[in-house]
């Protein structure tokens, strides 16, 4: 498919509304044909940020109700509510739209011992969207929330009042759907757990990546692409500890040409993540950005057949599908802009953020741990 | 200079060596006419020795002291200046046949149209390859340039 | 690649053959017509001397090239090198009643056994007329939404590691600060823990298959060697053990342990760059091997480490594997032998229970499941085993490859198809459904020179491929026969890569179980569900 996307990060962590999101979006309106559009902000709810913040949509009250029952289960509500939204003539059909603050229960965590808050919220996620008809849960981070449906983003961002919203990181995505049709839950970006992706592209090399990762348990139940290289990231950087840089690596690999020229042991490097993670190789046109709330991180396919442009301004970083979404926000000087290579990610990520390195990955509590090569 | 040489590996004496020889040579230079029309008047100009398995195509070698020249008694048989080759006028031949007595190689034969003269390979003058081998289909036929021949 | 234990007839099955056996009168008729063209012969008898039938005469008194058709076996040498293209050769039309039931090939073969008593053998293959599962695969190409890839502009890597991998990468992070001139840096280092298992590098997704010394002539042998050399990928001694002057392509070659254990010592463990236990093979799954002892020549008597002239025979069972237990111990056996430095095969026919095979295979300690379909080559195989048993190869695959995701371990092991791939396309096809890469046996062979006669087990070989004849091996320049499968390799590559650019792929890793990217076409909903495809018509 084609679509139009955007980012901005401001690296020192100072929030900002939803607005500048919007607009960037909605200057790319050409790149959209209406069939949805979304958003994911972080930094939102610094009032429950330490509660998994589930968003849902729900096809009728039936199924919420059962999905209700089944989160009470497994969750400690903190605090429920509809998601609030405000009448936008061109956003019909609208389903139900809730959000739930939630806290793993205790017994929850020993009777699932082996496995992680993460992995367990990551089992709930998988359980309602394989199982239940009619909820489906869009976003499952903590601090953050992912806002989409049908329509043009700027439509969906003014529906859901994201301009009421503030936050440090915010991405966005405008859609042109050709492999499937537009549906709310389809729409970008899609979230597992502080992980958010939007993407401009194909994955041509979709049916090894989905049946690879169904090997780990995930399932790929909303048919369209851009999930694979969600649960790839999960896969890769929470489950295998690969940092964000080497993950890129994985997806993208280089070209075994290049591989040849390395020094020996960057060579053997790249060669045993070559040979190991083949499968989750993504093949096709491709412009990402992803965010876990520490950083925004772009990158586009190994020949770059989607466009990519970052920008680089007092404390924020942007990064869009055309330069027009940037200078629409932001007044940009020659030497602001620059455009990603072939390979070469281009990296927005919050300072200070040492602190966290230490907690590390290896207990399994879900801090993410980046570091660069 | 380029010279044929065998291998007789791969010489499986299918003769095609010596087919594309006769036609090379014939009038018409088209092998069915020149088989059904002038067959018994050609000679081929190379001679395949076979002993069981062990087979291979041989023409004049075009030595370097070679014995023909030297045996000849009108200067039929000379050597090329610039090519080095042994070449052989049929003009000047008087079909004595005293370069067939002197070859070692037993690869100059009587010609069977014009009794009175011999005949020999003549490299097939005019051509990238010579006939035979580019006829043979194992490549046991090849045209060369071999570094160091000379001095043999 | 030997004849089996009942030998029909240690020559050429014709109707001379026939009536040397018991009979005076055969009933058999020829399977060929010779046709020479008067006005092209030329007598020069180059098919007098290129047929090992003795199809062709030369009558000196009627000063004329005769025929016996019923000599004739089709194998096309004579047509191939009659320098006028004079000679013919064509179905026998011998008009036996038409009957779909009773057809021309079950009574030939009734009468063939009904006066020879023996099993019937043959060569190749299985010619039946079973279902081409490929040919009803069709493959996929990016329009519009995705750009295919050229591939003579960009890259486009096709190059296959074969092994076991591990899960996931594990690594040591050593994070050191430094101050650079305005400020602090830091830099990363990523140590490697994986010590990745031994693997198969491939330039390409092909190997030569099994063919052994003794099947096949030392020339044959020579160019799949230098062809595996130049290409970069690999060929497979088979059974027969390896010539000592093949030590040299050693980094080329997969040697086989199978059941007659037939050349195997340190050395030729030690020379290979991979073993490969050879369990069962496509065109005769079940079936041990007979080399008959006037085959086994000085050389083949070396090579394979048995007396000059004595039968070699391959038991039907690995007589120390009578259970996944002992295959275990035979794969544990063999990588103590040799270090744990190569990546040990265990090649088996698809038979119907594959996939629960492959997985007991996988589990048992193999790096790499080879598997070999219903449509499987051979030197020799008996007619009713080689057209009768196993299951295609596609099917195959498709159950492995899901079995062995399924259980979580297909990346303890690669996959190599193998049983009558003939083109690219088919190649493609099995690298979407899951394998790693394929072995091609009759299609290097055609290519070689080969024209399916299905007459290997005679050993006359017109080709000089199948064959020990001094007179016949020479027939086969390895030099040219190397540089035709060459060909071969770079032509089939080029092509991959031209449907992979069509597909917007660019590396075969994305390409590999892509079972998205088929569809099938006229086929069965069963067959479909096993393929795990879906049929044409239907979207992502």
């Amino acid at each position: 498919m084609g679509c139009s996307i955007a980012g901005i990060i401001d690296e020192k962590g100072n929030r900002f509304s939803g607005e500048k999101i919007i607009c960037a979006i909605k200057k790319m309106y050409l790149r959209a044909n209406g069939l949805g559009g979304g958003f994911a902000g972080y930094g939102i709810y610094p009032e429950n940020s330490d509660d998994f913040c589930f968003h849902i949509i729900y096809n009728d009250e039936k199924s919420r109700e059962n999905t209700e029952s089944y989160l009470k289960h497994d969750f400690e509500i903190v605090k429920e509510e509809p998601i609030p939204t405000r009448t936008v003539k061109a956003i019909v059909n609208r389903p139900l739209l809730f959000r739930y603050f939630l806290r793993v229960k205790d017994e929850i965590k020993k009777q699932f011992y082996e496995m992680t808050e993460e992995d367990i919220v990551m089992r709930s996620v998988m359980k309602i969207n394989g199982a239940q008809a009619g909820a489906f849960v869009i976003s499952s981070g903590k601090n953050m929330g992912i806002f989409k449906g049908v329509g043009y983003a700027a439509d969906i961002g003014k529906f859901y009042k994201l301009e009421e919203y503030s936050g440090y990181c915010w991405i966005a995505h405008d859609r042109f759907p050709t492999n499937t049709p537009g549906w709310w839950g389809g729409a970008h970006p899609f979230g597992l757990l502080n992980f958010s992706i939007v993407h401009n592209g194909e994955i041509s090399s979709y049916g090894i990546n989905k049946r690879y990762l169904e090997e780990f348990g995930y399932r790929l139940t909303l048919h369209t692409d851009s999930e694979a290289i969600l649960y790839l990231f999960d896969l890769l950087l929470r489950k295998h500890k690969l940092p964000m840089s080497l993950a890129h690596k994985v997806l993208c690999p280089p070209l075994w040409s290049e591989i040849e020229k390395m020094p020996e042991d960057e060579r053997k490097f790249y060669e045993t993540l070559r040979i190991i993670y083949g499968s989750a190789l993504i093949n096709g046109p491709s412009a990402i950005i992803v965010s876990d709330g520490k950083m925004m991180f772009g990158f586009t396919d190994r020949l770059k057949l989607r466009p990519l442009v970052a920008a680089r301004n007092g404390s924020k970083f942007y990064l869009a599908s055309e330069e027009c979404a940037i200078q629409e926000i932001c007044p940009l000087k020659k030497g602001d802009v620059f455009f990603p290579k072939v390979g070469e990610p281009a990296i927005g990520k919050l300072r200070n953020t040492e602190q966290t390195r230490n907690k590390g990955t290896r207990n399994g509590h879900g801090k993410f741990r980046f570091s660069s090569v | 200079m380029k010279k044929i040489y065998f291998n007789e590996e791969y010489c499986m004496a299918c003769r095609l060596c010596e087919i594309a020889c006769l036609v090379a040579h014939s009038k018409s230079k088209k092998i069915i006419k020149a088989y059904k029309e002038e067959f018994p008047s050609l000679t081929p100009r190379l001679i395949i020795e076979q002993k069981g398995p062990l087979s291979f195509a041989i023409q004049c070698r075009h030595c370097k002291d070679a014995p023909c020249v030297e045996a000849c008694v009108t200067g039929a048989m000379k050597r090329g200046k610039k090519t080095g080759a042994v070449s052989h006028d049929r003009e000047k031949c008087v079909g004595c046949w005293m370069c067939i007595m002197s070859c070692p190689f037993g690869v100059i034969l009587m010609d069977t149209k014009e009794k009175k003269v011999a005949t020999k390979c003549d490299l097939c003058e005019d051509v990238r390859e010579p006939a035979c081998v580019d006829a043979c289909p194992n490549e046991a036929l090849v045209y060369k340039e071999v570094k160091g021949s000379e001095k043999k | 690649m030997e004849s089996s234990a009942s030998v029909l007839c240690k020559s050429s099955v014709s109707v001379q053959c026939i009536r040397k056996a018991n009979m005076k009168k055969s009933l058999l008729f020829p399977d060929f017509t010779v046709t020479r063209d008067p006005d092209k012969c030329i007598q020069c008898e180059v098919c007098v001397r290129q047929c090992a039938f003795d199809a062709h005469s030369f009558d000196k008194e009627a000063n004329k090239i005769e025929t016996d058709n019923s000599k004739c076996v089709s194998c096309l040498r004579c047509a191939t090198m009659c320098p006028t293209g004079a000679i013919t050769v064509s179905e026998h039309q011998q008009n036996i009643k038409k009957n779909k039931n009773w057809t021309e090939k079950q009574l030939k073969e009734l009468y063939k056994q009904s006066e020879t008593g023996g099993i019937l053998l043959t060569g190749m293959g299985t010619d039946k007329d079973y279902k081409i599962i490929w040919d009803h695969i069709l493959l996929d190409a990016a329009q519009v939404t995705n750009p295919s890839i050229d591939p003579l502009r960009e890259p486009m890597e096709l190059r296959t590691y074969l092994g076991a991998k591990p899960d996931r990468i594990e690594f040591r992070v050593q994070s050191s600060e430094f101050r650079g001139q305005n400020k602090k840096l830091r830099t990363t280092n990523y140590e490697l823990q994986t010590k990745l298992p031994p693997q198969l590098k491939l330039e390409t997704p092909i190997l030569f298959s099994a063919m052994s010394y003794g099947a096949i002539s030392l020339n044959t042998m020579r160019a799949l060697a230098r062809a595996a050399d130049e290409c970069g990928i690999f060929y497979n001694t088979g059974e027969g053990g390896l010539p000592k002057e093949l030590y040299k392509y050693g980094k080329n070659t997969i040697v086989q342990v199978a059941s007659g254990r037939f050349g195997v010592d340190s050395d030729y463990l030690d020379v290979a760059a991979a073993v490969e236990i050879k369990v069962g093979q496509g065109a005769k799954p079940g079936i041990g091997g007979h080399l008959p002892g006037e085959k086994v020549t000085e050389e083949i008597s070396q090579t394979r480490m048995i007396p000059t002239g004595t039968d070699a025979l391959s038991p039907a069972p690995h007589h120390d594997i009578y259970s996944i237990e002992d295959l275990s111990q035979l794969i544990y056996s063999i990588k103590e032998a040799t270090g744990y430095k190569k990546p040990l095969s265990v090649k088996v026919a698809a038979v119907h229970n594959i996939a629960a095979i492959a997985s007991g295979i996988v589990r048992a300690g193999a790096d790499i499941v080879a598997i070999d379909g219903l449509r499987g080559g051979t030197g020799a195989a008996p007619t009713r085993i080689r057209d009768n048993v196993g299951i295609p190869i596609e099917l195959a695959i498709s159950a492995v490859d899901s079995r062995l995701r399924e259980e979580g371990i297909r990346n303890r092991a690669s996959i190599i198809a193998a049983g009558g791939f003939r083109n690219s396309a088919d190649v493609v096809k099995a690298i979407a459904l899951g394998a790693d890469a394929v072995y091609i046996g009759t299609a290097a062979l055609v290519a070689m020179g080969c024209h399916l006669c299905q007459k290997c087990y005679t050993g006359k070989c017109n080709w000089g491929i199948a064959t020990q004849d001094p007179y016949l091996v020479k027939r086969l320049n390895p030099e040219i026969a190397a540089r035709r499968l060459v060909n071969l390799i770079k032509a089939w590559s080029h092509e991959i890569k031209e449907i992979m650019g069509g597909m917007g792929i660019n590396a075969v890793e994305s390409l590999r179980g892509n079972r998205l990217r088929l569809r099938g076409f006229d086929l069965h909903e069963n067959e479909l569900k096993i393929l795990d495809i879906k049929p044409a018509g239907e979207s992502m």
